[in-house]
Parts: C-alpha cells; structure tokens; sequence
C-alpha cells in the first residue's frame, strides 16, 4: 500500500462517515409522515365501531358451533375483508349510497349473526363460513368506499387493508379460540346474551335507518 | 375432604366489592376528541334507559325474577328483554302505530313496575313461556317509548350500542342482586325488594291515570353556565350539549332554540 492510497482512505472514510451522520428531519412525531398506511389499517380496529363489532359477533358464532367452523371462520373472514376491499380499491367508481341505507346494511350484519348466536342453532360449519365470508366481503367492500371517499390511492388502501388483515386474522382466531374453550354452561350463555345484545344493537340500528336518520 | 360450595359468601361478596369499586373508578367519558357526535351519541343512548326510574325497575325486577326462577330463566329473560325491547324500539323509530296507541304503552310501562315487582315479591313460579310472553311484553312497551323518544341528529349506531349495552347492565345487575336467594336472608331481601318495585309501579300506574297538566310558565333565564355553552357554540367551538331526556316531570323541558336544552334547576 503506497502513502497516496493510505491518505486517499484517510479521506474517504471520514467523509464517508460524515454523509452517513449528517442528520436529517426525525419525524420524531408523526405529523408530517403519519404512522404509515399499514399501521394505519392496524389502527383501523380501534376506532371503527361498525367493523369491530361483526368481528365480535362473528367470533362468538363460530365459537358456539365448535373448533371446525372456527378455524374455516378464522381465515374466511379476513381473506375476504382483504378481497372485498381490494376489489373497492381496484373499482374507480362505486355507487354513492346514502347513510341510512350504509346503516341498514351494517345492522343487517350485526342481526343475522347475533340471532344465530342467540339461538345456538346446529347450523352447519359451510354456513358459518359463507355467513364470515359475505359479511367480510360486505365490510371489505365499505371501508374500501369510505378509503376512497378520503382520497387514499389505491395502493395505499391496499397496503390499510393489509394491515387490517393481519389485526382481524388475530382478533378472530383469539375470540373463536376463546368461546370454543368456554366449557362452563353459563359461559356459553353468557356468550349468547352478548349475541343477543349485538342482535338488539342491529334492531335499533336498523330502525334508525328505515327512519332515515343515523 | 370438605369443599367449599360453589358460591359462597366470601366469593359473592368479592364479586360485589368488585363490582362497586369499578363503578367508583370508571371514570366518565372524556369527549376529548368529538368526532360527529359519536361519544355524545353513545353516553345519549347509554343514559337514555336510565332516564326514568319506571324504567329501570322494571329491568332491575326482571334480572332479579330470573334469578328467583333459576335457569333457563336466569339468562331467558334478560336475553328476551333487551330484544323485544328493541324490536319494541325499532317499532317506535319507524313510527308503527301500536293497538291502543300511547295509551297501550303507557300502560304497559306503568304496570309493568307493579306485575314485575308482585312477581318478586310473591316468588311467583309460572310456566317459562308465560314469564318470557310477560316479559317480552313489557319489553316491547320500554322498547317502544324509547324509540319514539329517540332525537335525531344522532348517530344511530353509538346510540343504539349505549342503548343495549346499559339494558343489558341494569339486567346484569338485577341478576347479580338476586343471588342473594340462595340464603333465607337473602330471599326475604329480595321480597321486601319486590315490594318496594311493586310500590314504585303504583306510583307511575298513578301517574300514568293523573298525568301533571302542561305548564304554561315563561321559560326561566338561562344559567350562566348555559350562556356561556350558548356562547361557544355559536362560535362553533364547542358542539352540542345535550342533556338526557328525562321522563321524570319535575324537569321541565324547553324548545329547542340553538341547539341547547335548558332546564328549570
């Protein structure tokens, strides 16, 4: 190694140690960047009455009618949330539907499954995992309009469904999981009594749409 | 080896001090963020079965009737309840003329009260299916006067959860009170319980027979506190400030003029 080629790397390791140091905005608070499409959707769960609450149902019913329809359920629900939503995303135009129509359809997927938790009807395992289906593909569908309708693009809404995906997927298996655990009788009723109170909930919500308000 | 029964005191009264100490520490809801009216919305719909003491002891009486019937009952009635009384809702909220109009439902709420609290009181025994019709239609009479009290501007599904979730809570606490039957202490409580309920039911069935004439005095000038909520919200600062409907008629209530409801305090 001759002295030139000794001082040449003298040089460039310091400024490259320099670039790679030289600070740049922190972003410290996320109020310029936002936490990320992703965590968004994560976030999504938190703070969506609408969309939490069929979960919880759903998980309910297909823990009442045991471990095969819950683990069908545990991935027909968020596959199809993701599909319903993609499908949105990709549509560029997708019909306008008022808010009391939106109302009725929601309380329509709080009711079908919240009397059926009620009940604790012997339905078939395919019939809780078409009902998980529809009802993510239904809710998919939604939230992708409502995306929309913010003006997110269409790969960041994908990349919210996402991480909305990964937050249902557990969330389902969890309240499945926990339901189909419950061996105590009075904890099978007390999950059919949040089934029927989530049915109640749809009632009323419906009822508010058919008047138009809400 | 002897084994401790499977509810004894000790549990129970855990369970109660649990219970009492989670009521002391919730704390109200914050409203930090309003978004649409959603929080007001929810405490709306969760004060809005608390709203009248016709109300709740008739849902308190049929928590504890369940719990003096014993299973189904226990869990059948406050399942039938909340449902029929939001079917009795959804029927109100669309307006669907009832056979007898208010009158029917007036008289439906009034005697549930004084029939609910005869049941405790009597430990009445009947068939699950005559409770359950009993029940479901005293349900639908709450359910129906709520639902055609419901305000709009609203939104119907924060409200409709309140709604069902503090039902669901007076129930829940009606069947935790009737525990107590399992001691013969606790089953002489529960009747003294039942009577004072049946008490109740004679007053509202009174009042429901000599409703208080309309009052035709000058609204009252607003607190100050109103002035100034009055203030923030034509500085659209502040969004609207509702105060629970009350059936009680001591409160007076006034015309709704900038979104605002004074009341005669």
């Amino acid at each position: 190694m001759t002295m030139a080629s000794i001082r040449k790397q003298n040089l460039i390791l310091p400024a490259l140690a320099l670039a790679l140091a030289w600070p740049a905005p922190a972003h410290a608070h996320l109020v310029s960047t936002g936490l990320g499409p992703v965590y968004d959707g994560i976030g999504h769960w938190a703070s969506t009455l609408e969309d939490i609450i069929p979960v919880l149902v759903l998980g309910i019913l297909a823990g009442l009618r045991g471990a095969a329809p819950s683990r069908q359920a545990m991935f027909a629900l968020p596959l199809s949330w993701l599909l319903g939503g993609i499908v949105g995303m990709l549509i560029p135009t997708s019909p306008e539907l008022s808010r009391p129509i939106l109302s009725a359809i929601i309380a329509a997927t709080f009711l079908a499954p919240g009397l059926l938790a009620l009940s604790d009807l012997p339905i078939p395992p395919l019939a809780v995992t078409s009902l998980a289906a529809t009802i993510g593909l239904i809710h998919g569908f939604l939230d992708a309009g409502g995306m929309r309708g913010e003006g997110a693009t269409t790969g960041v809404g994908i990349l919210q469904f996402l991480g909305m995906y990964v937050v249902l997927f557990v969330l389902m298996t969890l309240l499945a999981a926990l339901v189909v655990s419950l061996r105590q009788p009075w904890m099978r009723i007390v999950a059919r009594v949040a089934g029927s109170w989530i049915a109640a909930a749809g009632l009323l919500l419906l009822g508010w749409s058919l008047r138009g308000v809400g | 080896m002897k084994r401790n029964p499977p509810w004894s005191l000790r549990k129970f009264s855990t369970w109660i001090w649990t219970l009492f100490v989670a009521l002391l520490l919730s704390a109200p809801p914050a409203q930090a963020h309003i978004l649409s009216g959603e929080p007001v919305s929810f405490a709306s719909g969760f004060m809005h079965p608390l709203s009248g003491w016709d109300h709740i002891i008739a849902m308190v009486a049929v928590g504890i009737w369940g719990a003096q019937l014993g299973a189904p009952a226990i869990w059948m009635l406050p399942v039938t309840f909340p449902l029929v009384m939001s079917f009795g809702g959804f029927l109100g909220l669309i307006r669907v003329a009832l056979p007898g109009g208010e009158h029917t439902v007036e008289f439906g709420i009034a005697i549930s009260g004084v029939l609910l609290g005869l049941m405790v009181l009597g430990e009445v025994r009947p068939k699950i299916w005559v409770a359950a019709v009993m029940v479901g239609f005293f349900g639908l009479c709450h359910g129906y006067a709520h639902g055609y009290e419901l305000p709009d501007g609203q939104s119907g599904l924060y409200y409709s959860v309140g709604f069902v979730i503090a039902t669901g809570l007076l129930h829940a606490s009606g069947i935790a009170l009737g525990l107590i039957h399992r001691w013969p202490l606790g089953r002489k409580a529960l009747r003294v319980c039942g009577a004072a309920i049946m008490l109740g039911g004679c007053y509202f069935l009174w009042q429901a027979f000599n409703p208080e004439p309309e009052s035709t005095a000058t609204p009252p000038i607003p607190t100050p506190a109103a002035k100034s909520a009055a203030a923030s919200f034509e500085a659209g600062r502040s969004n609207v400030a509702l105060i629970p409907h009350s059936r009680d008629s001591a409160q007076l209530e006034y015309p709704k003029t900038d979104g605002l409801i004074y009341s005669a305090t």
